[in-house]
């Protein structure tokens, strides 16, 4: 038994070791592909990712109206399925009174 | 030193015989905590690289958007808006933007459409991102008629893709000319989705904002920084139906392994009684039953979690796509860079190593310190 499953122990670890070197060797080749991202991202004034298209306020959850979570009107049940993913902007909990706080200068 | 590994050797050898006796009840919990790290390694491991990725593909994003409302909702910015801004100190750069979405019923997938404000882009001809080009079978340089709002039919070339490596960024996007855009939409001149503002100091970007709604009271400044702590929150810990569903798999192993880890089965005290008798220490039953779980958790977190780091940042993390696509048409393809957390493998190995060892000792510590006579015979 023992020279069955120590060897596999083993296996294990060295696998997990392995893990760390690839990460290193991966996060070398991605670094070029996510700095041609983050340019295009300048370049177009991109505001959010696009791994939610389905409706909006998922596609560009920063840029969402204060109402996003409640589509149509109060109380107002989740259409999409990515709702169950995401929560509400942060903003819409915790929005910056701005316009309370700051007299304006000029 | 020797003496004190032989005797662990031995130690190890007769757990291993030990668990072996009962082979099929220890390899279904070994399966089902195995299964277990896989799925919270794999979340974490997905979650932490898409949090990381977006927070530096959106690094530059701009420092303030400024969005009209009305009724609550988002309206177009009308002439006028951008004098107002140009008129406040400290604001370096400001552009309309002009963006908006498209519903496809051809394929049912909503498309952002977008007007570079660099330019670029030709009249009559479109870049598009490459979801949009595999899910519509389009290529360079053909056509495709988009119907508008108002009815009208409106062609145009696909005059290039944007790249396959940025589809985390560009997928459903349609790059167009502003004059296409805007007779594309029937937006009127001089209106604008929203703005985009440049400040000069970093320090000041909270000031402006709060001048920006003190001026344009009606406006809404998004800044940089919530756009970023909108990702950086994304698939944060405490959100999401995945957690409800998680707890409830982690809380029914957690039983099954307590139930296994803290009630001896009758068969496990007659063996502590058997060893007492021939001899074995207290110490010695504890120190065996320490290796058991010991060796049943190491392996599972080690097999777990290479399985889930495989399908994270090899296979794309396949088995998430269904969940994350819901009921969007057009899903993106990318690999994301393995940016791990090291704090959060930590947690997961304490997590799945120590309380299941720890969970053996007590039942372990009562049998083998009672008469072993009496622990056969109960």
């Amino acid at each position: 038994m023992r020279r069955l499953v120590l060897p596999f122990l083993a296996l294990a670890v060295v696998g997990f070791a392995m893990t760390c070197v690839d990460a290193a060797l991966l996060r070398e080749r991605h670094a070029v592909r996510i700095e041609a991202n983050h340019v295009l991202a300048k370049r177009l004034g991109l505001t959010d990712i696009a791994l939610f298209t389905e409706a909006r306020y998922t596609r560009h959850p920063s840029q969402a109206d204060r109402h996003a979570a409640l589509q149509d009107h109060p109380l107002a049940l989740e259409h999409f399925p990515t709702g169950s993913l995401i929560a509400p902007p942060r903003h819409i909990a915790r929005h910056e009174y701005l316009d309370r706080t700051t007299a304006r200068a000029d | 030193m020797n003496i004190w590994i032989e005797q662990q050797r031995a130690l190890i050898d007769f757990t291993l015989a030990s668990l072996a006796r009962r082979k099929a009840r220890n390899l279904g919990l070994l399966a089902v905590y195995t299964l277990l790290v896989f799925v919270l390694a794999s979340v974490a491991l997905f979650s932490h690289a898409l949090r990381h990725e977006a927070t530096r593909v959106l690094a530059d994003a701009p420092e303030i958007v400024l969005q009209r409302m009305v009724a609550g909702r988002h309206d177009l910015i009308p002439p006028g808006y951008l004098e107002k801004i140009g008129r406040i100190r400290g604001v370096q750069k400001m552009e309309g933007r002009l963006w908006g979405y498209y519903y496809d019923p051809v394929i049912k997938a909503n498309y952002t459409f977008m007007a570079p404000s660099a330019g670029g882009i030709e009249r009559g001809t479109i870049v598009i991102g490459a979801a949009l080009e595999r899910v519509r079978g389009l290529a360079q340089e053909t056509g495709i008629s988009f119907r508008a709002y108002s009815g009208k039919l409106y062609s145009f070339v696909v005059a290039d893709i944007l790249p396959h490596d940025s589809e985390l960024v560009s997928a459903d996007l349609v790059l167009m000319h502003e004059d296409d855009f805007r007779a594309f939409f029937a937006f009127p001149a001089g209106h604008y989705t929203d703005i985009a503002l440049a400040v000069a100091n970093p320090q000041e970007v909270r000031n402006i904002a709060a001048k920006l709604a003190d001026a344009l009271p009606d406006s809404r400044p998004i800044l940089r920084e919530e756009m970023l702590r909108t990702y950086a929150s994304i698939f944060s810990w405490r959100e999401g139906i995945v957690l409800a569903i998680l707890s409830g798999a982690i809380l029914a192993f957690v039983i099954l392994a307590w139930d296994k880890a803290a009630g001896l089965s009758a068969e496990e005290k007659r063996e502590i009684g058997i060893l007492k008798a021939i001899g074995w220490e207290t110490g010695d039953v504890i120190r065996m039953k320490i290796w058991e779980g010991v060796l049943i958790s190491l392996t599972a977190f080690l097999v777990g979690y290479v399985a889930a780091y495989l399908h994270v940042f090899r296979a794309g993390g396949v088995l998430f796509e269904p969940v994350l696509k819901g009921w969007a048409v057009l899903y993106p393809r990318f690999q994301l860079a393995p940016e791990i957390d090291g704090l959060a493998v930590a947690t997961l190995f304490f997590f799945t190593v120590v309380p299941y060892t720890a969970a053996v000792l007590v039942p372990i510590w009562r049998a083998a310190t009672t008469d072993p006579d009496a622990v056969m015979r109960s």
